[in-house]
């Protein structure tokens, strides 16, 4: 194989843990190979270069949502990124903002979530709790099925909320992941929540009505799921519960 | 001294940790759980393809039931699995997709009336039942003999995984994330807890419990090229190991999945497969037919890996710089079936390599995916060595996989062995008390902090990332898909001089917090020590079982090795572990070993084979015609299972006017 092309890494460092550090932007030079994406240059980077290096991956694969960082100016998923994609081979690496930086690239989206989830009461509220096991399942439509999965498939990597204008301004605001989950929710039949239950939680400025529609959620969504659809349909079904 | 206590402890969470944790905090138990990563970043939501339940809602499942999964689990296992295990969680599976379905899970259902797949390269139209009509779906996977597999599109990982660590957050379970456990507190007889570091301030913790249960996955990163999450490294198996008590079964039996992308070695489902997707060579010839006639690509997951491999020796496979590979192509399965149900593949194919699976083969070989082996435990989940060690999932060796672990079993294994033993955590957790001795616990916390006070302060020269790097390739080259006598005593001697040179290891980041390199060389020194298990007991094992395929041993040995390996470390300082050996009692197994239906049947019987067979001929005609199939299974091979999993399992086909398949069945 020919040598690769020369990459220029610009990375924000900063250990918040050290008292006398301060953020800073570092560069880095990398030889590029076939196929290489963020994930194997920051391994790269740190194996070779600086060991103190901090970032976060997981499945490496674009399917736990762990390594979302922003990239030239965009935030993304790291380890699905090709460098390939960057023609000058210039690539700047900053955490992804509106979350708790724990050093360098990596932040705190679980805690994040978490809290969302609890906040929000994130999860299937059975309409029976007498559900036999041993015995033959409900049916479901399966098209709802279908459709449920394809909102599901929000990775809670925190892209959307980092590209979110109204999170910038308004810290308490649930984001288009909390609202794609309230969504989903909202319509699962299994579900015995009301759209009145649902008001009580995004009815307002930190949910529905706070969005300014700027759409940076739908825009950069790696999991191209459809925030602008979900976000006018929830509006729609809160203002309903008033009338 | 930072001191937390809990009842159940669970390390580890993933779908098996949480459904634990999930069964104690039912039970009223103060629950703890402990892991790397948000919970919902954990492995298992890389499970594409579904999980195995034998519902038997679709027309091509028609006829399943737990005795028909349990014979395929077994074969599938090459008859090294523990039948017992094998039984409890067959009978389990439909519980557990229930329980999930209740618990949010969309999975996808039955529409009920005509629909077209692809069968052997053919288009065939199938009838569902109206009385299916919404029911849990499930698709074909290899090495079954029904449609069993039930699915969310190909997230089902991810689908069950978000459902299960809400229902924690629901329950309000607390998960202490980016916590790595670095050694079991435990006095010989009885496991304590764990020594914990917290990857964001370094404070180390221990976690004082009743019950301590490793479910922290496999140990596939011991290899270069893995499907595995880059946090598989083994850690969970190695806790165990270094208690010098606890031991490990099955260690070399390690899975390779046909499938994986070159050449960064992500998944693409069995689901492919099992949706009609075909393998070609280099001149689009779809070979797999040439070898195994009968079940062709859908034959059991070891079968096709090496008879991809022995074709790409013959030259047929595609030449890259990565090596050579061959074609997975699902062209034929349409653009609307891979966009709905094989839509992350469909990802992973534009992402990863640039093309649109739709148009394009994608280029596969096969790849590390499963460790089969792991901590060993009895039926109930504990360490029969260490007293309140739990383990489960694939950190386990539980053994219902035994060489070799079918498709949809492994999703499966997480919530079925999960519900199974997280009753009996439950149980030991209200039998027995807590035990507190400080004494103990302080001296377990001094020695995982002087092991990082040497890493940091000490004059060592060895960097962590060489010695994993060079680890990999070892593993890679000499303990891969078929091995050897030479090759494996090659890797156990290669390996123990990088486990010298661990003990050299040295820090260029002295960070006593946030320090990736810090976390990287308490693993490597761990995961040395689970690569050298792997490799002994290949090395040991003079047979080929499953996916332990020794090209100087191609037969399978019941006669001399019809048994389980377990490993122990009970020398710190040693280089190697200590092998010893369970036999399998054939005397007690409901379906005495066989032959699987791959290749000739060229397996050494064992002498009691014949014996068992005679006896389970007469215990059944004994019983008479009048017995039904739970009553015969009954006198075969009774197993326990915590009472409330007890129950029949209701199938469609118990109601269902017409249940016979051809009723209803194929049009061709």
């Amino acid at each position: 194989m020919s040598q690769g092309r020369q990459l220029s890494f610009n990375i924000f460092r900063y250990d918040p843990q050290e008292p006398d550090d301060k953020p800073k932007m570092i560069r880095y030079q990398l030889t590029e190979t076939p196929g290489m994406t963020v994930f194997i240059a920051l391994n790269k980077l740190r194996e070779e270069q600086d060991t103190s290096l901090q970032f976060d991956f997981v499945c490496r694969a674009g399917i736990c949502g762990s390594c979302a960082m922003v990239i030239n100016g965009f935030p993304t998923l790291a380890c699905r990124t090709l460098t390939a994609k960057y023609p000058k081979g210039d690539i700047t690496l900053m955490p992804l903002p509106g979350f708790e930086l724990i050093g360098d690239l990596s932040v705190n989206t679980g805690k994040f979530m978490r809290e969302l989830a609890e906040r929000l009461k994130l999860w299937l509220h059975p309409k029976a709790n007498d559900s036999d096991v041993h015995r033959l399942e409900d049916p479901m439509d399966p098209v709802e099925a279908a459709r449920l999965y394809e909102l599901e498939r929000c990775v809670e990597c925190g892209v959307c909320v980092s590209a979110c204008a109204t999170k910038q301004m308004r810290d308490t605001f649930v984001g288009a992941v909390g609202m794609m989950k309230i969504a989903r929710f909202e319509m699962d039949s299994r579900d015995a929540r009301t759209a009145e239950d649902f008001y009580h939680v995004i009815g307002n400025q930190d949910g529905v009505f706070g969005c300014m529609t700027l759409l940076g959620c739908q825009d950069n969504c790696p999991k191209d799921l459809p925030h602008m659809q979900q976000i006018a349909y929830l509006r729609r079904k809160m203002a309903m519960t008033l009338i | 001294m930072k001191l937390i206590y809990t009842d159940s402890l669970v390390v580890g969470a993933g779908l098996a940790g949480l459904r634990v944790a999930i069964a104690s905090k039912e039970r009223g138990l103060d629950t703890l759980v402990l892991s790397l990563i948000p919970a919902k970043r954990s492995h298992s939501a890389a499970a594409q393809g579904g999980m195995q339940a034998s519902l038997g809602n679709t027309v091509k499942g028609m006829g399943d039931d737990e005795d028909v999964h349990f014979q395929d689990t077994v074969k599938g296992s090459d008859w090294g699995c523990d039948q017992d295990v094998a039984r409890m969680f067959a009978h389990c599976a439909p519980k557990a997709v229930r329980e999930l379905a209740n618990w949010g899970v969309p999975w996808s259902r039955v529409s009920a009336g005509p629909r077209q797949v692809i069968v052997n390269a053919q288009k065939v139209t199938l009838q569902e039942a109206q009385q299916a009509h919404g029911l849990i779906n499930a698709r074909d996977f290899g090495g079954t003999k029904k449609w069993r597999t039930c699915y969310t599109a190909d997230g089902t990982g991810h689908s069950l995984l978000y459902a299960m660590d809400n229902k924690a957050i629901a329950m309000d379970i607390p998960v202490h994330e980016r916590i790595e456990a670095l050694a079991l507190i435990h006095d010989g007889k009885r496991c304590h807890g764990v020594i914990a570091r917290c990857l964001i301030t370094g404070e180390l913790r221990a976690y004082v419990a009743k019950s301590t249960t490793i479910a922290t996955g496999g140990y596939g990163r011991i290899y270069e090229v893995s499907t595995n999450a880059i946090i598989c490294e083994g850690i969970g198996q190695a806790l165990a190991l270094e208690t010098g008590v606890a031991k490990l079964g099955n260690m070399e039996a390690v899975q390779f999945h046909p499938t994986a992308i070159v050449p960064v070695g992500i998944l693409t489902t069995e689901g492919c497969r099992g949706d009609g997707g075909l393998l070609r060579d280099k001149d689009g010839y779809r070979f797999m037919p040439d070898y195994e006639p009968d079940k062709k690509e859908l034959a059991s997951r070891d079968v096709v890996s090496r008879r991809m491999t022995e074709h790409i020796r013959k030259g047929k496979g595609i030449d890259s710089p990565y090596g050579a590979h061959l074609w997975l192509d699902i062209t034929l399965l349409g653009r609307k079936h891979i966009e709905t149900n094989l839509r992350e593949v469909q990802e992973i194919c534009e992402n990863f390599l640039g093309i649109d699976p739709a148009k394009d083969w994608i280029p596969v070989r096969p790849t590390q995916h499963y460790s089969m082996g792991g901590i060993r435990t009895n039926a109930t989940g504990e360490s029969p060595q260490l007293k309140g060690l739990f383990s489960v999932g694939e950190a386990a060796c539980w053994d219902m996989h035994g060489f070799n672990r079918l498709g949809g079993n492994s999703l499966a294994e997480t919530v079925v062995g999960g519900m199974i033993i997280g009753k009996y955590v439950a149980d030991f957790c209200e039998n027995n008390s807590l035990e507190i001795d400080t004494q103990l616990v302080e001296q377990f916390m001094q020695q995982v902090q002087s092991e990082i006070d040497v890493l940091i302060e000490g004059d060592g020269i060895e960097s962590a990332f060489t010695l994993k790097h060079e680890m990999q390739r070892i593993m890679m080259d000499y303990v891969g898909i078929f091995r050897n006598g030479p090759e494996l005593d090659k890797a156990v001697a290669e390996l123990k001089v990088l486990l010298e040179r661990s003990r050299k290891l040295g820090l260029k980041c002295k960070k006593r917090h946030a320090n990736p390199e810090l976390v990287e060389a308490l693993r490597v020194k761990r995961m040395l020590k689970v690569a050298l298990t792997v490799a002994c007991g290949a090395a040991a094992r003079t047979e080929s079982r499953g996916a332990h395929a020794r090209e100087d041993f191609p037969q399978r040995n019941d006669r001399d090795w019809l048994n389980r390996t377990l490993a122990s470390w009970p020398d710190p300082d040693a280089l190697e572990p200590v092998l010893n050996y369970e036999a399998l009692d054939v005397m007690k197994m409901e379906l005495p070993p066989g032959y699987r239906g791959y290749g000739i049947n060229n397996a050494i019987a064992h002498p009691d084979t014949a014996k068992r067979e005679q006896q389970i001929t007469e215990i059944l005609a004994e019983l008479g015609d009048d017995a039904d199939r739970y009553q015969r299974q009954r006198a075969i091979m009774p197993f326990e299972l915590p009472e409330s999993l007890q129950p029949n399992n209701e199938r469609l086909s118990d109601t269902l006017t017409s249940p016979s398949a051809n009723a209803l069945g194929e049009k061709s």
